[in-house]
């Protein structure tokens, strides 16, 4: 029974953790892309347009990142180049992601999915309990785990983390290093974009895999709202969306268990923890101030 | 929200067209406001194919656009506003939860009509309709009881209305005239529409044991699951048997067309009264998709049942019936009357949940 619950908790949390791990990266660079929503959708669509008509569900999932990705670059260009309001493109983004996706996805709608197939690890599937939980998933399990990874790495131990990070709290400073602040920004917001696409094509080949309008549902604010509430750490973000996971999962698992709690309350669980673990952190004004990348939200336009 | 402004854009270009044109005769426009998108493959997609009937039996006199997507609560009563300022004569709004935004409209309109789905507030302007979908969860019931291995189903809910929580013990009802110990469990989603959500609750049913699920939510991914981990499931709304055809065993169909023709021709021809509609089974509102993946025995008793509820001889809430904690509601021979019905908010004895207040 437990491994079973795992099981639906790992296909749950698996594409917030992605989605907030680009997210974080991008907001690490200086960028407030509140588009998450609408680039998970462009993926989710993407994923499934090219499954179908490949035949392939990798094939698929390069779509799903391709197409986040690409609708990105339209965030990155109005924001970075013509140095729009960061928050109003963001939600424009959301805005014509669902629209465009649904017309998108019309003539998909309705038809069976490809599902992504679990790759079982020889060996290590055998190890009892956690095998079956850890090492016979889909990739896109297998990919979470290695971005919280890379990420974490990258930003923290290589040279390129450290300048990504120094043009998110002072983009002037950094600039006046010679660093190439749009220019990594715009990698950045596509690597944010790139991983929303991933996320969605989970969603569209993995979690259901079929295409529905607005399949997403909100996972994308979600997403957004993790990268908060892990403080821009990439293993918090592992941990948190976890647990919104655990609590969404747990909360079905107890009404059919029968437990006699009222289902609107346990409904609601996932979002009173997310506000209870932020009034934790923000308790702490030292550490949320080290953490939050200083340029957040601001334009940046080089004097020369 | 999304295609909100898409489809306004469109409405205003209609608009535009007529004012401009010199038409001898203006259509007159039939609009409906959906809750989810017309290609849900349940509940929307369903009244899409009775509006597109209606186009296709009255297109020459009248137009129909729609809204989809539009969000209950705050956005649906402006959504519904813009569609009466545009000039509709006539608006469906399918969904229960736009009543309060239906009678708020309604009010501000007295000379547009309006339709509302399942509610039960009218108005000299406002009619409702409704369709007995308890008559076809019954016969599901009693096909789950039959299949079931286990004696357990697993029903997932959206929001505990009486539309819903009728649904329930109309199910319990079926299923306990074939086998009175049959059980369900119920998960409620609070939701009508979030494929992940509904797929996760789907999982977490067959995992605490259930091996026949049912949903009352609008997407395929219930059956996709149910299909996936080789149990049986029941369609809502449409015929699912694209998402389980080896796993559907019927649907409930909404077969709202006719419904939507009458009504319009009441209108066309001066005729439209203000009613409270609920038909069932028997007028053709709801049919039953094919009997499946069932074997010869089952698909004859789900076959009579029917038959003998179109006929009338059997009204699924006849007692008696017990209230879920024992005390009486119906006496023997005594049938549920409509109002009782369409405000139930307890359980009926068998319905293993607690009822969310």
């Amino acid at each position: 029974m437990f491994e079973a619950i795992l099981l639906t908790v790992i296909t749950a949390s698996t594409p917030l953790v992605i989605a907030a791990l680009g997210e974080l990266v991008t907001e690490r660079a200086g960028v407030l892309n509140l588009g998450v929503e609408g680039m998970m959708i462009m993926g989710a669509v993407a994923a499934f347009a090219a499954a179908k008509m490949t035949g392939s569900p990798y094939i698929g999932l390069l779509g799903g990142i391709a197409g986040g990705a690409l609708f990105s670059l339209l965030f990155g260009f109005l924001t970075l180049t013509l140095v729009a309001n960061q928050v109003a493109t963001g939600l424009a983004l959301t805005i014509l992601g669902l629209g465009l996706s649904g017309q998108l996805g019309e003539p998909f709608a309705g038809q069976p999915g490809l599902p992504l197939p679990d790759i079982v690890i020889p060996g290590l599937s055998q190890i009892p309990f956690f095998g079956k939980v850890l090492f016979s998933q889909d990739l896109t399990f297998y990919l979470s785990i290695a971005l919280v990874v890379g990420v974490n790495w990258f930003l923290f131990k290589s040279r390129t983390g450290l300048k990504v990070r120094a043009i998110g709290d002072n983009h002037a400073s950094a600039h006046a290093l010679g660093i190439s602040v749009i220019r990594t920004r715009y990698l950045a917001v596509i690597f944010g974009g790139a991983c929303a696409g991933l996320a969605g094509a989970q969603l569209s080949l993995v979690y259901t895999p079929q295409w529905v309008e607005n399949m997403s549902a909100g996972r994308g604010w979600i997403a957004l709202a993790l990268v908060v509430f892990a403080s821009w750490r990439p293993w918090r973000v592992l941990a948190g969306g976890y647990l919104f996971g655990a609590v969404t999962i747990g909360q079905l698992h107890a009404q059919a268990f029968g437990i006699a709690v009222p289902s609107q309350l346990l409904s609601a669980l996932p979002y009173i923890a997310t506000i209870v673990v932020l009034i934790i952190i923000s308790h702490n004004r030292r550490t949320t101030l080290i953490n939050t990348p200083a340029s957040l939200g601001k334009p940046f336009v080089p004097d020369r | 929200m999304k295609k909100l402004v898409i489809a306004l854009a469109a409405t205003a270009a209609l608009l535009g067209g007529f004012s401009s044109g010199a038409q001898a005769q203006e259509k007159k426009k039939v609009c409906f406001v959906y809750v989810g998108s017309r290609t849900d493959g349940g509940w929307t997609q369903a009244n899409e194919l009775g509006r597109q009937q209606l186009v296709k039996a009255l297109g020459d006199k009248i137009e129909a656009p729609f809204l989809e997507n539009v969000p209950e609560g705050p956005d649906a009563e402006r959504a519904i506003e813009r569609m009466a300022r545009s000039g509709c004569s006539l608006i469906f709004t399918t969904s229960f939860g736009f009543m309060d935004a239906t009678m708020k409209v309604a009010a501000k309109f007295p000379d547009v009509k309006f339709e509302h789905a399942t509610g039960f507030k009218s108005a000299a302007n406002v009619a409702t309709y409704n369709s007995r979908f308890y008559e076809g969860r019954y016969i599901s019931g009693q096909i789950a009881a039959k299949m079931s291995k286990k004696g357990v189903a697993g029903y997932i809910a959206s929001f505990p209305i009486p539309e819903v929580v009728m649904g329930i013990n109309a199910f319990e009802q079926g299923a306990k005239s074939v086998n009175p110990n049959f059980k369900m469990k119920v998960v409620w989603a609070n939701t009508w529409f979030d494929p992940g959500k509904e797929a996760d609750a789907a999982k977490a049913l067959i995992d605490q044991g259930v091996d026949i699920l049912t949903q009352h939510t609008d997407t395929t991914a219930p059956m996709q699951v149910a299909a996936e981990r080789g149990i049986f499931a029941f369609g809502q709304a449409s015929d699912m048997i694209a998402a389980g055809p080896k796993t559907q065993l019927t649907a409930i169909e909404d077969t709202w067309g006719a419904y939507f023709i009458k009504r319009t021709k009441a209108l066309l021809d001066g005729s439209w009264k203000s009613e409270q509609s609920w038909d069932g089974l028997k007028d053709g509102i709801l049919t039953m998709a094919p009997y499946t993946n069932m074997p010869d025995d089952v698909k004859a008793m789900a076959e009579a049942t029917e038959a003998k509820i179109k006929s009338g001889e059997l009204h699924p809430f006849t007692g008696p019936i017990n209230k879920q904690d024992g005390t009486p509601w119906l006496k023997a021979g005594e049938k549920a009357d409509d109002g009782t019905l369409l405000g139930m908010n307890f359980y009926i004895e068998g319905v293993d949940d607690k009822l969310p207040q």
